[in-house]
């Protein structure tokens, strides 16, 4: 197991280091001078310009620029944000439990729906209940949730008034935000009223970001079951006259589960696109929010450090669904 | 024994297939209703100015946010009603129509020659040219496509073009990655050694005699990447670095509309059933598709 992970992260450096190489490159092919473009100050003197080349180490050659770039970074400089002058690891770290939260709600969502369903459809192959569900599966695979969270914000906020329109808190309590995930920090502050806010603030967006995973989730565990329910060990199952619940259970859902937690894992990089787009129809303050905006202030330290921080957090949760793979399936492990 | 022998020329044997494929593939009825509506926006976005009842940038000043046909308060001019500005939106979603099957037909071509050309590389070559390619391929899927696609945007300029090239760079891998697997799956068949033996250059072995056997799971792959491709189009024009207004591709018209979500429902609804109604069209037609290509599934 431990050469097993061992392994796995050895696979990562490259990858890695080709992102760094990507962030680094980013901000030299943007149209423009990266000095400038990087300082943040138009319409400079030469000497000052000079100046800033030299603090930002232009004027040396490209490859030792790079290398400082990763002696910065393995000490968690990731440089300061154009627009708010803060440390762009500042910013990414008080920003990101609000996408985690947002992207971990929606990813438990998905699965707590999708594999039931999937599960289902499977034993009743062919039913009414196997089309309908495999046919909103395939409308939640083709939505465009950037559309359908307007819809809902139509629906729910507009014209049921149920739901806040965007945000993750009401204005109306105020209190510290130690974990910063806002439904456990509004249990912990103990007003009344708090943690339901939070949740009439989450729900809306969870159940957008969750729709395109729990479509493929679903579809998947139904292949995975239907594969499995013709494999023999199914068949003596069946054959000895254990009760059909526990074929299904036991014997069938098991198996089948593992393909089921590589498209859960897989989900993860998907829910990252998506919930760039949830948080900018939800204003909520995620990092996909913070990204886009970045981009449109032409924040470029911000772009340049918030790719690496983000494509690096993929990896490692790609990672940890790899490693919890090929602890549920030993033929993965002793390959 | 010879007169129970049947041969069979090469036209022959491709209508053959073509017929089991087009047996196959009926049989999935939703693939079947998938290419009809498929077809309909091909027609539609051919003949949009035939059948656009007004022009898609025409701004009907006496005529602003006029709700459909059935509400109160319509306008016989305007099926689907008027925008902010008093264009027709189903004029605009007809002219709309043609950005996504565009911007579909590209990504796809740019993203599959790319793919194709590397993968056969990759696989053909083995060795150091393999690992440095597919390298760089994990390189870009590490990336959550939709954040590269937008640093790309960034990078290049925002612009419908531009969010093409994007977009195809950011599929281009799930293609060579497929063809990589069947290439190294085909290389060492007999076929390919005979091949070889009878003096065929590594070109025509690449792309004549390979290539054709792994075709299928790259047209499956294609099928799904120009569902993705127009969602993601639509997505970066929603955010307003794709299409630029006032184009009527879909994604920026919902991005034009967003300011009156809670006043005037219509010109946020369209736009988007039009994106669910063709990106469904296409996934059914996919899935169709990989039902009557892939024979592990067809015999099951």
């Amino acid at each position: 197991m431990i050469r097993f992970i061992f392994n796995k992260l050895l696979y990562l450096v490259p990858t890695l280091l080709g992102i760094t190489i990507v962030a680094f490159g980013f901000v030299r092919v943007l149209p423009g001078d990266p000095v400038t473009l990087l300082a943040g100050e138009r319409g400079i003197s030469p000497e000052r310009h000079a100046q800033l080349s030299a603090q930002l180490g232009f004027d040396r050659p490209i490859w030792e620029q790079y290398f400082d770039f990763l002696v910065r970074l393995a000490h968690g400089d990731f440089g300061n944000s154009l627009v708010t002058k803060k440390p762009v690891l500042d910013e990414f770290l008080t920003l990101f439990p609000a996408t985690l939260e947002l992207a971990f709600c929606a990813i438990v969502l998905a699965t707590l729906i999708g594999v039931p369903v999937g599960v289902l459809a499977a034993i009743k192959r062919g039913s009414w209940f196997d089309q309908i569900s495999m046919t909103a599966a395939l409308v939640g695979f083709s939505m465009p949730i950037f559309w359908w969270g307007l819809l809902l914000i139509i629906f729910f906020s507009g014209t049921l008034g149920w739901t806040p329109v965007s945000g993750r808190m009401s204005l109306m309590f105020y209190f510290d935000t130690p974990t910063g995930f806002m439904l456990i920090d509004s249990l912990l502050s103990g007003q009344s009223g708090a943690f339901r806010s939070a949740l009439s603030h989450l729900v809306l967006p969870a159940i957008v970001l969750a729709t395109i995973p729990l479509a493929v989730i679903a579809r998947q565990t139904r292949s995975a079951m239907l594969e499995v329910m013709g494999e023999d060990y199914v068949r003596t199952a069946r054959a000895k006259g254990l009760p059909a619940k526990r074929v299904v259970m036991v014997h069938a859902l098991r198996n089948a589960m593992v393909p089921v937690i590589t498209t859960i894992g897989l989900q993860v990089g998907l829910l990252m696109a998506g919930a760039i787009l949830t948080e900018t129809i939800f204003s909520w303050p995620g990092v996909g929010k913070w990204m886009i905006d970045s981009i449109s202030r032409r924040d470029y330290p911000v772009v340049q450090s918030g790719l690496l921080l983000i494509a690096g957090m993929v990896m490692i949760v790609n990672l940890l669904v790899d490693l919890t793979y090929g602890f549920i399936n030993p033929r993965i492990r002793h390959k | 024994m010879s007169d129970t022998s049947l041969q069979l020329t090469d036209g022959q044997i491709r209508r053959k297939m073509i017929a089991d494929f087009w047996f196959d593939f009926r049989r999935n009825k939703g693939a079947v209703v998938g290419l009809c509506v498929f077809t309909l926006l091909v027609l539609v976005a051919i003949f949009a100015p035939l059948v656009a009842p007004h022009s898609a940038t025409l701004q009907y000043r006496d005529a602003l946010l006029v709700p459909p046909f059935w509400s109160d308060g319509a306008d016989p001019r305007f099926l689907l009603g008027t925008d902010a500005v008093g264009r027709d939106v189903l004029s605009r979603l007809i002219f709309g129509s043609r950005y996504s099957l565009f911007i579909g037909v590209v990504v796809v071509l740019v993203a599959l020659t790319g793919g194709i050309i590397l993968g056969l590389i990759a696989g053909y070559c083995g060795k150091w040219v393999d690992t440095v390619i597919m390298r760089v391929m994990d390189i870009i899927l590490a990336f959550p496509s939709l954040l590269l696609a937008l640093v790309l945007v960034a990078i290049l300029g925002p612009g419908l073009t531009n969010a093409m090239i994007a977009i195809a760079i950011v599929y281009q891998p799930h293609f060579a990655r497929l063809t990589r697997a069947a290439v190294m799956g085909e290389k060492n068949r007999e076929y390919v050694t005979a091949a070889r033996l009878a003096g065929a250059g590594p070109l025509r072995l690449m792309f004549k005699t390979i290539l054709p056997n792994c075709l299928a799971p790259l047209i499956v792959q294609a099928t799904l990447s120009f569902s993705s491709a127009v969602l993601d189009a639509a997505a970066l024009g929603f955010l307003g670095m794709g299409a630029q207004p006032p184009a009527p591709e879909w994604g920026t018209m919902l991005a034009e509309a967003r300011e009156f979500i809670l006043r005037a429902w219509w010109v946020v609804t369209f736009p988007g059933l039009a994106i669910l109604i063709s990106v469904l069209a296409i996934n059914l037609m996919g899935d169709g598709l990989r039902d009557a290509l892939d024979p592990k599934l067809k015999r099951s």
